[in-house]
């Protein structure tokens, strides 16, 4: 039998109760919410201020920042910052000439200026302006780090060192490796089988072996080979072996954007009559490659860290340049000079990893908005 | 409405002869042969798997056929990328899940084809992309991104994608069959007044209100053989093959 109908009067909306509301609303409903959960919030804030307050007593409260050997740090419980202020120009230009420090300052002046560009918006002629200083940049960079044009002294790579030979190197490893990895991704989706397979081989050899081999091979094997290969300058061949080697990790990445793409987006793409390379150029790719950001910045992160291996090979980058200085006979010491060193290698790597990780959080925050709204 | 009887061959528009098509081994399409005249509403229905969006998707390649021959406005389909690039400048296709380009505003979405295909220039496209936005009542939401919007509004901006090609046959695969309930006949009514100008259509729906307003034939599929061709009424009053009788009182049951 039916029951009886019930009308509803509408409802208007109210406001949430208010003990959700506010301050110490949130404070209670995130962190107080019940016995347990109190528990864990109090031993996490216990165990972060104890770190902070270790921390901060030992790089800053008792750290020695000046000083010119082993000896100005005596205390045991502090940083000795002295070694870093003390060995910074070696950090900042490596072995290159006094007389062309003005031009390792003007690449980092640019290289800092160009990051800028990607995260100030210029309205409008945002992406003109980006595009100039992408270009623009390596250009520029090329002859002020190598001289050889409108009177610059030549600079022999081998003399760059510190931090410019890392960012060098990762630059190149970096934005050599994507444009590779991207054709590499591009043929190992691709339907014919020769090519096909010859990327997908491609891919997994260099997937299958250890970075150091490959580094090793390029620089102290190749010249034996190829007897050609010796007139390549040797950070050059480190640098495409960078580059290879990473492709492949970059090639990966790519191939998981392109099969996020859906079936229908190809079949919409054809039914208005596009061609593959206007499919893949202005449907596919502008969508697989936004997919790719989290795990291409994470590939990123990683090459970046990985330059320090070429320390390996005789190469003097960040991480080179303090272990030869803590090897000093000047910095011999008790072992908190060697904590000091590398906790400022750590510090240095963590800012710009960490600097580019945001980055790539804001460009996923960008493109959900024009995905979802 | 036209008589089949009065049709002459030049008024064919799309003619299959003896098609054939395999997915493996799986038999999808079995010695079809069809014939749509200029201006012809034709809607295909039958259980799914039966092979009706299989056959109409050949008809711009995005299926091959292996046997027989499929001509489409005088251009027989083969595996030359010219033909099929030519035919698929004159086919327009609406999908079951839309499929905008996600990352492009509505406007773009209209703008990317003009320009790249029909090498418009881009102001020109925008104001073409205008006008059918207009006709499918969404050129208030020209700058939004297709995520924005409802499915029904999806599907009619994907109409309107398909139509500013200037295309001179229109498929429609399930086009209703993904959207909320309340969402299906504004999408219907735009498909209606497109019928009513004349455009060839080939049209794979269970709206059967739709099919008994504009379709001029209803052919019924099934295991990859067109089983029934009809008028619609006759159809779906009183159907003549078994499983087409079978087919429809399952429908109406649901």
């Amino acid at each position: 039998m039916m029951t009886d109908s019930i009308i509803r009067d509408h409802i208007p909306d109210r406001e949430p109760p208010i003990k959700n509301r506010g301050l110490f609303g949130w404070i209670r409903v995130n962190l107080f919410s019940t016995w347990y959960h109190s528990i864990i919030t109090l031993l996490l804030f216990w165990a972060v201020s104890n770190i902070l307050v270790f921390l901060f007593d030992w790089g800053i409260l008792n750290a020695v920042w000046v000083g010119d050997s082993a000896k100005s740090c005596p205390n045991m419980e502090g940083a000795c910052w002295a070694f870093i202020t003390d060995r910074w120009k070696l950090i900042v230009y490596g072995l290159t000439p006094a007389e062309s420090h003005w031009r390792i300052n003007l690449f980092y002046a640019l290289a800092g200026i160009t990051a800028l560009s990607f995260v100030i918006s210029f309205g409008k002629y945002s992406s003109k302006i980006r595009t100039v200083f992408f270009i623009g940049f390596p250009v520029v960079s090329y002859f002020l780090l190598l001289g050889g044009i409108l009177g610059l002294s030549n600079i022999e790579p081998d003399k760059w060192g510190g931090l410019v030979l890392t960012l060098v190197v990762a630059c190149c490893g970096i934005f050599g490796s994507i444009p590779l990895g991207l054709i590499l991704a591009l043929g190992r989706y691709s339907k014919l089988p020769v090519i096909h397979y010859v990327c997908a081989g491609f891919i997994e050899f260099w997937r299958g072996v250890p970075l150091i081999v490959v580094i090793v091979t390029f620089v102290a094997l190749l010249p034996i080979f190829i007897p050609d290969g010796a007139k390549i300058d040797v950070v050059v061949r480190t640098l495409i072996a960078f580059a290879v080697f990473n492709s492949a990790y970059m090639a990966e990445v790519f191939r998981g954007g392109l099969q996020s793409i859906n079936a229908g987006q190809f079949e919409a793409s054809k039914s208005i009559g596009l061609t593959y390379w206007q499919m893949m150029g202005y449907i596919v790719l502008p969508q697989a490659i936004r997919n790719s950001v989290p795990a291409l910045v994470n590939t990123c992160i990683s090459v970046f860290k990985e330059t320090t291996l070429i320390l390996l090979i005789g190469f003097s980058d960040l991480l080179g340049i303090v272990q030869i200085s803590l090897e000093d006979p000047t910095w011999l010491g008790p072992p908190h000079i060697f904590a000091s060193g590398y906790t400022f290698v750590a510090i240095v790597f963590f800012i710009f990893c960490y600097g580019v990780s945001r980055y790539s959080r804001r460009l996923e925050n960008r493109s959900n908005l024009s995905n979802e709204g | 409405m036209k008589d089949k009887e009065n049709l002459d061959d030049g008024d064919t528009i799309i003619e299959f002869q003896g098609v054939n098509k395999w997915f493996g081994n799986f038999h999808v399409l079995k010695d079809i042969d069809l014939n749509v005249a200029k201006g012809e509403r034709i809607v295909i229905c039958g259980p799914s798997g039966s092979g009706k969006s299989t056959l109409i998707r050949c008809i711009n390649r995005l299926e091959e056929h292996q046997e027989g021959r499929v001509t489409v406005d005088g251009i027989e389909l083969t595996d030359d990328v010219k033909n099929i690039d030519a035919i698929r400048s004159e086919v327009g296709m609406v999908f079951q899940s839309f499929n905008l380009f996600p990352h492009l505003s509505v406007i773009d979405n209209l703008v990317i084809g003009q320009h790249l295909v029909r090498k418009l220039p881009k102001l020109e496209a925008q104001e073409i992309a205008i006008n059918y936005l207009k006709r499918v009542q969404i050129d208030d939401q020209a700058d939004k991104f297709p995520g924005q919007l409802s499915g029904g509004q999806q599907q009619r901006v994907a109409i309107a994608r398909s139509l500013c090609m200037k295309p001179k046959i229109m498929l429609f695969d399930e086009v209703t069959s993904a959207l909320d309930p309340e969402m299906v006949k504004e999408v219907l009514d735009v498909m209606i007044d497109l019928a009513k100008e004349g455009m060839t259509m080939l049209v794979v729906t269970h709206e059967m209100g739709f099919a008994r307003e504009v379709a001029d034939r209803v052919m019924f599929m099934d295991e990859g053989q067109i089983i029934e061709e009809n008028k619609p009424d006759n159809f779906f009053d009183k159907p003549e093959s078994d499983r087409a009788k079978l087919f429809l009182s399952q429908i109406l049951h649901q």
